[in-house]
């Protein structure tokens, strides 16, 4: 047995997983300025405590509809230290730290879709749900350059 | 480490570098008596300090290599270049000594015995006169050794001592003055004395501070700068506080400080430079080529960080330039050029950044063989190559893994090439162009920030964003809308601005970006800020200007930073976040790959208004819109406004009858009216007429032609400031043409009919061209243009006979051309672009077609 830490987040009712050592704070993101030009999974960059944090929207860059504009609970977003660089991964909800076994996780099922497989590093089953283990760095990377290592 | 030791490695490094540089300089000049007498004292120094710490390896190859020198010094030995070399190899002996050194705090085993017999060799194996010996002996005799180091040499001693007894009586003068081991013993006492004098006086005045600490203060003036603006930000909002004036002071002070750090942080890019002429010597050596390098600008200062970060791939393109571009010298011969191969190195300020240039005279990029390589290694597909320019391919040379050399040599062509330099400037922000001409040589352009930490921007906004734009590229804030001096003006559709006579391409902030913004009527109040990049001068339409701002500059992204757009990001004094513009970015959508924007310097355009010179006579009117169209009165042979209703439908489009004939209407923009009155420009083309449809006749004036923005757009020539409006000027053969497809065969059949006159047009400038040729056309002759002198000689050596030459009078090289033609028999009439010049006016067609008539009378006969 050997166990990880993970903590849990939804993006769109789906739930997914990081490990904890890969998230460096999670936040409320506020001021966002949009970055014209920029890819469409490129939130925005805002201002974290003096840091200029690039967003990204999740969202976006799994593929998944953009967030209703009338949902009243504010984003959230996991912020993550990258080569010197902070990112912010804009999710729907946090949700608590489970201990996993990582002899239980799963490959990717291989009729996952490119985008998705790109970033997980595979899949736990839970009681009662499937938890999607996240590559942050994929998740970070640019979606072209992703889809095409995927593709590879 | 021992505080002696790094103290003593890192200046002997300094000392080392410009031992380097100033051998290479020695070798070109080998009588610069004072450039030997410097590299003999550091030298003679670095041994010193090494017999004084105790460094016997050190010493050993320092005083080997100073025992040559000072063969050559004292006029003992011819400096070849082999000789040099083994200096040069004794230094590099003593780099990796001390690199040892710094890393194990000790000298490595061993001894140098190899390099040390060499340079013995030299010293002594030359030959010259007897006297020679005794110079090196006295040397070391006299050079401070520690007995360590005596023991260890003895055998060598034993040979330099004995011709030693025999010492010259000038440098036993100079080795009685010298007396402590750590002093150094140059040649000339007196002037060492004032050399160290100087040197005293500026240690009083400079320390060394570690890299880290500047570092850190620059990263906490930074916070501090930030931290100001938002306090400046927070009593902006406060109408009379009592942290006014002390915040007013701590600004004042922070301003200072930033500027105080920044300098500290400068260096000029001179020291980046030290190790190229070596660099460049040993390539010259290697590959058997003859090389000069020149460099300019080496006071030019940037950033430390910056600095560093430059150095590596400037070496390594100066390697390239050696390998690939500076041909051998029998080839250079071949070509006509002269044997020794110039490569130079140019670094300037320019609008906040620095450019470096590394250019030589070699053969040029070969287009051919990049093409061929990249097909090769996969870079490109065979659908790509064929359809890249050759501007194109040449970049390629930029494509990771790409290395045109045909061999691999050892200075470069391993494959790792262009692509990390470019990696390497791109990651600073900075740029990287090409220029080639065959045989001419390549110039690479570098373009890099001058510092990456703070810069003064102007804050600006579109819609709801807002962006930062650096403020040394703004040239100045225009004001433009319905009620204002300045109003946006349109060309097609291309914005431009009447400023101070000139016209100014615009470009919207919202469209370089992207931007949905409501355009709100085209009246709209907005502000236009003038920016200059390189010699290109545009404007910017933004919705707002708020105000200038010391912004530090954080960099982009890695996400982001493949944007040209943007040069980084910044945390305003309200705690916002907002991307930088990059005025290269901006500049670069402004001007498209092809469109021609108005040159700052204007030289062309201004060449062109003086060479056109006087006034000419222009009919304004417009034609599908409100911007004002002209053309040159001349060229129109009748004003006509003719009854809409009888325009006949016809195959071709409308005609109408006009004077027994048909002619044929050609619209200059907008609806030919089916009703009522429609003006009409008649042009006459031979004995066909045509008649160019406008919705207005407006004015004629007389003006100076001065084109200023060439439009890529057909039917039209340029814009020209006329009567205070921006008109475009149409170009007529283009409308002729349009109305008459038929118009080359018809010219065919009147050809064979009246057997026309040939007649040769030499003319430049691209407006005249336009304007005579369908005049001259047009009374009936073939017209064959000739754009340059050299042109004109090809065509008239072609064998084909002209009747008349029409060369231009203002140009020199037009001369030659006349000359010719006048003995092959054609009449020459020279034209110029000025009335009282005695040639024929460009602008006055009946004068011009009076003179061809004149000089070639049988063709109106025939």
């Amino acid at each position: 047995m050997s166990l990880q830490e993970f903590v849990t987040f939804r993006i769109c009712d789906k739930s997914f997983g990081v490990r904890v050592a890969e998230v460096h704070d999670v936040f409320r993101p506020s001021n966002l300025t949009p970055v014209p030009l920029s890819s469409p999974d490129i939130a925005g960059v805002l201002n974290l405590r003096g840091r200029i944090v690039t967003a990204i929207d999740a969202r976006s860059r799994l593929g998944l509809p953009p967030r209703e504009k009338s949902v009243g609970c504010q984003q959230l977003a996991i912020g993550v230290e990258r080569g010197g660089e902070s990112f912010g991964l804009i999710i729907d909800d946090i949700g608590e730290v489970v201990r996993l076994d990582e002899n239980d996780l799963e490959q990717n099922p291989v009729n996952l879709d490119a985008t998705w497989s790109g970033v997980s590093r595979g899949v736990y089953r839970l009681d009662d749900r499937l938890l999607v283990i996240m590559d942050i760095d994929r998740m970070l990377a640019a979606s072209g350059v992703q889809d095409a290592a995927a593709a590879a | 480490m021992d505080d002696l030791l790094s103290e003593f490695l890192t200046e002997t490094a300094e000392s080392l570098d410009v031992v380097d540089a100033q051998l290479v300089q020695f070798e070109n000049d080998p009588s610069d008596r004072d450039t030997l007498n410097n590299i003999f004292r550091l030298v003679h120094t670095i041994k010193g300090t090494c017999g004084f710490i105790g460094l016997p390896r050190l010493q050993a190859v320092a005083h080997a290599g100073e025992t040559l020198l000072g063969k050559f010094r004292d006029g003992q030995l011819q400096v070849t270049p082999e000789a040099v070399t083994l200096v040069l190899g004794s230094i590099d002996r003593i780099k990796s000594l001390l690199a040892h050194l710094a890393d194990h705090q000790a000298e490595p085993d061993g001894n140098d015995r190899d390099l040390i017999e060499k340079l013995e060799q030299a010293a002594e194996g030359a030959p010259v006169a007897p006297p020679a010996s005794p110079v090196v002996a006295t040397l070391p005799e006299a050079s401070p050794e520690g007995p360590e180091e005596q023991g260890r040499w003895d055998a060598d001693q034993g040979r330099y001592l004995r011709p030693g007894e025999v010492s010259l009586a000038d440098l036993e003068a100079a080795f009685n003055s010298a007396d402590g081991p750590d002093e150094p013993k140059p040649a000339k006492p007196v002037q060492a004395e004032t050399d160290e004098d100087r040197k005293a006086a500026l240690g009083a005045n400079t320390i060394r501070v570690s890299v880290d600490v500047l570092e850190s203060l620059m990263t906490m003036v930074s916070e501090l700068v930030l931290t100001r603006n938002q306090l400046m930000q927070m009593l902006r909002t406060v109408n009379d506080s009592e942290f006014k004036s002390p915040l007013q002071r701590l600004s004042g002070i922070t301003a200072e400080l930033q500027d105080c750090v920044m300098k500290t942080r400068m260096q000029p890019i001179g020291s980046a430079w030290k190790k190229l002429p070596r660099i460049v010597r040993d390539a010259g050596k290697d590959l058997a080529k003859k090389i000069d390098l020149v460099m300019e600008g080496e006071a030019t200062e940037l950033d430390r960080q910056v600095l560093e970060l430059i150095k590596d791939p400037l070496t390594h393109m100066i390697r390239n330039s050696c390998d690939h571009g500076v041909e051998t010298p029998a080839e250079r011969t071949a070509a006509g050029k002269p044997e020794t191969g110039t490569i130079r190195l140019r670094a300037y300020h320019e609008g906040g950044h620095i450019l470096i240039e590394v250019s030589d005279d070699g053969a040029g990029l070969k287009t051919d063989r990049i093409r061929a390589k990249a097909l090769e290694k996969g870079v490109i597909d065979a659908q790509e190559a064929s359809s890249m320019t050759d501007a194109q391919i040449q970049r390629l040379i930029f494509a990771p893994g790409f290395s045109t050399a045909a061999k691999v040599t050892n200075i470069s062509g391993r494959g790792v090439g262009m692509d990390v330099v470019k990696t390497n400037v791109e990651l600073i922000g900075g740029t990287i162009d090409l220029r080639s001409r065959p045989g001419h040589g390549t110039t690479f352009v570098i373009k890099i920030p001058l510092t990456l930490a703070i810069i003064s921007a102007l804050i600006v906004g579109m819609g709801e964003h807002r962006f930062a734009l650096p403020q040394l590229s703004v040239l100045e804030l225009v004001r433009a809308g319905a009620r204002c001096e300045h109003r946006i003006e349109l060309i097609n559709s291309t914005r431009v601005l009447r400023l101070r006579d000139r016209l100014l391409p615009l470009v919207k902030l919202s469209d370089v970006l992207g931007l949905m913004c409501d355009e709100g009527g085209g009246d709209q109040l907005s502000y236009i800020v003038v920016m200059q990049v390189g010699d290109t001068r545009f404007g910017l339409v933004v919705d707002q200007v708020f105000d200038t701002e010391e912004i530090v500059v954080k960099p982009l992204s890695k996400r982001l930073g493949s944007m040209s757009e943007y040069s980084g990001a910044t945390i305003l004094g309200d705690g916002a976040v907002i991307m930088i513009l990059d005025p290269n970015g901006v500049a670069r959508s402004v001007a498209g790959a092809e469109r021609s924007v108005q040159r700052a310097a204007g030289e062309d355009a201004r060449a062109a208004a003086a060479a056109s010179g006087e006034q000419m006579s222009l009919l304004l009117f417009s034609a599908g819109g409100e911007a004002p169209r002209a053309c040159p009165l001349s060229l129109v042979t009748r004003l006509e406004d003719l009854d809409a209703t009888k325009f006949e439908p016809t195959s071709r489009g409308l005609v109408v009858q006009y004077r027994g004939k048909l002619m044929p209407l050609v619209s200059a923009g907008g609806e030919i009216r089916r009703h009522g009155r429609q003006p009409v420009l008649v042009f006459s083309q031979g004995d066909s007429v045509i008649g160019l449809t406008v919705d207005a006749i407006l004015d004629i004036v007389e003006d100076q032609l001065d084109i200023q923005l060439a439009d890529g757009s057909p039917g039209v020539l340029g814009a020209a400031v006329l009567k205070g409006r921006s008109t475009a000027i149409i170009d007529v053969g283009h409308y002729l043409g349009e109305a008459d497809p038929s118009w080359a065969s018809a010219v065919a059949q009147l050809e064979s009919r009246r057997g026309r006159r040939r007649v040769l047009l030499v003319e430049s400038h691209p407006f005249f061209r336009n304007m005579l040729a369908p005049v001259v056309s047009a009374a009936g002759y073939d017209v064959t243009v000739a754009t340059t002198p050299d042109e004109a000689r090809e065509r008239l050596s072609a064998g084909v006979l002209f009747d008349v030459v029409l060369a231009d009078a203002d140009e020199d090289a037009h001369n030659a051309v006349a000359e010719m033609a006048g003995e092959g028999g054609a009449t020459v009439i020279p034209l110029s672009s000025h009335r009282n010049s005695g040639a024929v006016p460009k602008s006055d067609r009946h004068a011009l077609l009076a003179a061809i008539a004149q000089a070639a009378p049988s063709g109106e006969a025939a």
